[in-house]
């Protein structure tokens, strides 16, 4: 029985195969609409997370199975004091396979040492969110072609984004990446990620105006600039500008360039930008369905065989 | 001259780096035993400068290297019989710990969860650096003793 606890458990093979399932499950619903008939998703959430929750949900529904769970602690029996492990063992004996979500970091791992089910973690506190990850390598597989040789900007806060630093480490298993860092120094990318680019060889430059380097990127991965991350008011009114995507600066990008952001947006990609072909930030969120799709099938195993 | 009195049966660990010698008597638990006990601090070493040592009258199977491996595994360990050291053991980097240190993250499901073990997994032996099994938080050696 596999679970999946960071994007690095499934080795580039194996990512490979889970992306083609992902495809075809895209270009063949109806194909795998009954491959979970009589099956439960158990979506425990400790803390809220309506788009994760919502889009795991909708993974199962459309492969044919059903859900049930909770979507904050204060509904579940986490309030009475109940431990992560007792409750996953319970959960057991209800559902097939279960997605958690819990504010504390480690918590869905020590449900999967105690599950008889396999366990998808859904976000730990600011430590992993595989599903994102995965969302995100597929997005770029589809709509750039390959996970391989680009130049990706990563914008805003990279010294918080949980996101961001996942999305590194799992690209820094495909050769030929250059990343650009684009951020205030307030947010700068942590020195322990910039050693794993130096360990790997990985190239990279940081800079701090995305105006300057807008036009050499293939993927434009966008973050939220937050204003409780600054030390004063003065310094984020100065640079929250120079972190916000708009029609202007998207005149200078690449025509094959594509925008990603994990979402949710707040300002920091202008509304006029969704009309533009590039803008893939809603196309991520559908991916992430069927690379949700993909997972439990594959961690159910689970297969559809040809007519 | 400092006399120490001979053991029968024990070990002595040598070459623990002047200052840490109490804390490795609360890692290995000696505050818990009745045994005779010599904690040696900053003795003059030719090699060291300054280091600690210490002496345990005990059962020898009591000694938990793991603990002393993640600690400093450059301590000499002279295992003592019949009041003569009969062996060296020589020390590693244990792959994982449990209960030596806790995990200091506040954020880390250990926090809330008090049942659970504090493992910590080698991750990087070049730099020494073990982290959380469950947040991946950096252990810190000599913070507190668990």
């Amino acid at each position: 029985m596999r679970h999946l606890m960071s994007p690095l458990d499934f080795t580039t093979s194996e990512l490979d195969a889970l992306f083609d399932l992902a495809c075809d499950i895209e270009k063949n619903p109806k194909k795998y609409a009954h491959v979970c008939d009589g099956k439960k998703l158990a979506t425990c959430f400790y803390e809220p997370s309506t788009r994760t929750r919502l889009s795991f949900e909708a993974a199962m529904m459309n492969l044919g199975g059903n859900v049930l769970g909770f979507s904050e602690a204060s509904s579940s029996s986490a309030a009475k004091g109940e431990s992560v492990s007792d409750t996953i063992r319970v959960i057991s004996c209800y559902a097939d396979i279960c997605a958690m979500r819990h504010p504390k970091e480690g918590a869905p791992m020590v449900a999967a040492s105690k599950s008889g089910i396999p366990v998808i973690n859904a976000g730990d506190g600011g430590h992993q969110h595989p599903t994102q990850t995965l969302t995100d390598l597929l997005t770029i597989r589809n709509l750039h072609g390959k996970l391989n040789n680009f130049t990706i900007g990563l914008c805003g806060d990279l010294k918080f984004g949980r996101t961001v630093h996942s999305l590194i480490r799992a690209l820094l298993r495909y050769e030929g990446i250059h990343f650009v860092f684009i951020s205030p120094d307030e947010l700068k990318i942590p020195d322990y990620i910039i050693d794993e680019l130096k360990e790997k060889n990985a190239t990279y430059e940081e800079v701090i105006m995305l105006d300057d380097v807008i036009d050499k990127l293939d993927i434009l991965y966008m973050t939220r600039v937050q204003r409780e991350r600054f030390f004063n008011e003065e310094d984020y009114v100065r640079l929250k500008n120079f972190y916000i995507l708009t029609k202007e600066k998207m005149d200078k990008a690449k025509e094959t360039c594509i925008v990603m952001h994990p979402l949710p947006r707040v300002n920091e990609i202008s509304v006029e930008v969704d009309d533009d072909p590039r803008a893939s930030y809603f196309k991520q969120a559908q991916f992430g369905v069927y690379v949700r799709m993909a997972l439990i099938m594959t961690l159910l195993e689970l297969e559809v065989k040809d007519a | 001259m400092l006399n120490i009195g001979q053991i029968e049966e024990g070990f002595v660990l040598d070459h623990i780096k002047a200052g840490q010698s109490l804390d490795i008597y609360y890692k290995l638990g000696l505050d818990k035993i009745n045994n005779t006990v010599a904690i040696i601090k900053n003795v003059r070493s030719n090699k060291m400068g300054k280091k600690d040592i210490l002496k345990v009258e005990c059962d020898i199977e009591m000694l938990d290297l793991d603990v002393l491996g993640f600690i400093d595994h450059n301590i000499t360990v002279n295992v003592v019989k019949g009041g003569v050291i009969v062996e060296k053991k020589a020390l590693s980097l244990p792959k994982e710990i449990t209960n030596i240190i806790k995990c200091e993250n506040p954020r880390c499901i250990t926090s809330i969860e008090q049942e659970l073990p504090h493992i910590f997994v080698l991750t990087d032996p070049e730099n020494e650096v073990y982290r959380c099994k469950y947040c991946e938080e950096k252990a810190h050696k000599f913070l507190k003793k668990y």
